[in-house]
């Protein structure tokens, strides 16, 4: 049932994310790339990763769409008629590029493989002992703010300074006559 | 959107729930899913309601950007000043085990300090982003 679901889902990815490179209404690409984000966060709660679903839903889903839409209002909604026809250059070299990463992922473990390296290396501490040392019933919290607390200020960080980097590229003139 | 009777009447209902529900998130990141990323991104998403309803000017009175400018600043300080504190009362930097006398209260409070910090700096910036792509 659950392969079934993945299957699904994995497909609607697929059809929005070619939907999103072949439409030109600038609209319609923002409702659709809220879409993928939407479905990318059903998966994540299909792989039992809640916390990261609810960040893909909230950000990814709620904000990034709200953004972008906002700034189609200041823009255009159509996109511009560039050169569209075949490069047989092109399609060979992505062509060659995607069967590297499908040959790349041969070597992967399998999804939930209990051996898979990544569940020997620190994960095994976490899970046994931060409920003695943290006592956090949510793990994912006390791994993002207390054992990765310096991953957690550098992401905060990364925010406030991209921030900044908005407000002094657009946030000069009109805002700063009206305010001050 | 000042006619929509409809629209403003719901919107009235629906801003405190969401701003709420963002304080739950918030506050209840230790014990379910959630955190300061998700709440401050919540919690910016009641006001753009609200701007998007009662028009960008109100809002800005209820929250002008100079506010989110410097809350946006201190969220950040609040998690640096964390870490510091760590330092001051003899641990290593983010070391939460010597905000109590028991080390699980310290890192309980140490983890409500720096998520808040992080929610009032993402909150902030999302709405500081908000104000400029929205002027018309």
């Amino acid at each position: 049932m659950e392969t079934l679901i993945n299957i699904i889902l994995l497909t609607f990815l697929a059809i929005i994310a070619i939907a999103i490179t072949r439409i030109r209404h600038l609209l319609v690409t923002v409702v659709l790339t809220g879409m993928f984000s939407l479905l990318s966060a059903s998966l994540l709660v299909s792989m039992d990763a809640v916390d990261v679903a609810f960040t893909e839903a909230a950000v990814g889903a709620g904000i990034s769409t709200l953004l972008f839409l906002s700034v189609l209002a200041l823009t255009s909604t159509e996109e511009l008629a560039g050169n569209r026809k075949f490069s047989s250059i092109a399609f060979i070299l992505v062509s060659i590029t995607g069967a590297i990463l499908i040959y790349g992922t041969l070597d992967i473990p399998k999804f939930g493989d209990p051996s898979a390296p990544v569940h020997h290396h620190i994960a095994e501490r976490f899970i046994y002992e931060s409920p003695d040392e943290i006592g956090v019933p949510n793990m994912v919290t006390s791994v993002l703010a207390s054992y990765r607390g310096y991953d957690t200020l550098g992401e905060t960080t990364v925010i406030l300074t991209a921030g900044i980097g908005v407000l002094l590229l657009l946030g000069r003139g009109k805002q700063d006559k009206e305010t001050d | 959107m000042e006619h929509h009777l409809v629209l403003r009447v719901i919107a009235k209902f629906i801003i405190p729930m969401i701003l709420l529900f963002a304080f739950y998130v918030q506050f209840h990141g230790d014990y379910g899913p959630g955190g300061g990323f998700q709440a401050g991104v919540i919690f910016a998403a009641g006001f753009i309601l609200h701007a998007l309803i009662f028009g960008l000017d109100h809002t800005r009175k209820v929250l002008p950007p100079v506010v989110l400018r410097v809350t946006g600043a201190l969220g950040l300080l609040l998690y640096l000043g964390t870490g510091l504190a760590g330092i001051l009362l003899g641990g290593n930097y983010l070391d939460y085990n010597v905000f109590a006398a028991d080390p699980i209260s310290g890192q309980h409070l140490g983890i409500l300090l720096i998520e808040m910090g992080v929610g009032i700096t993402v909150a902030s910036v999302m709405l500081s982003l908000f104000y400029i792509f929205a002027q018309p």
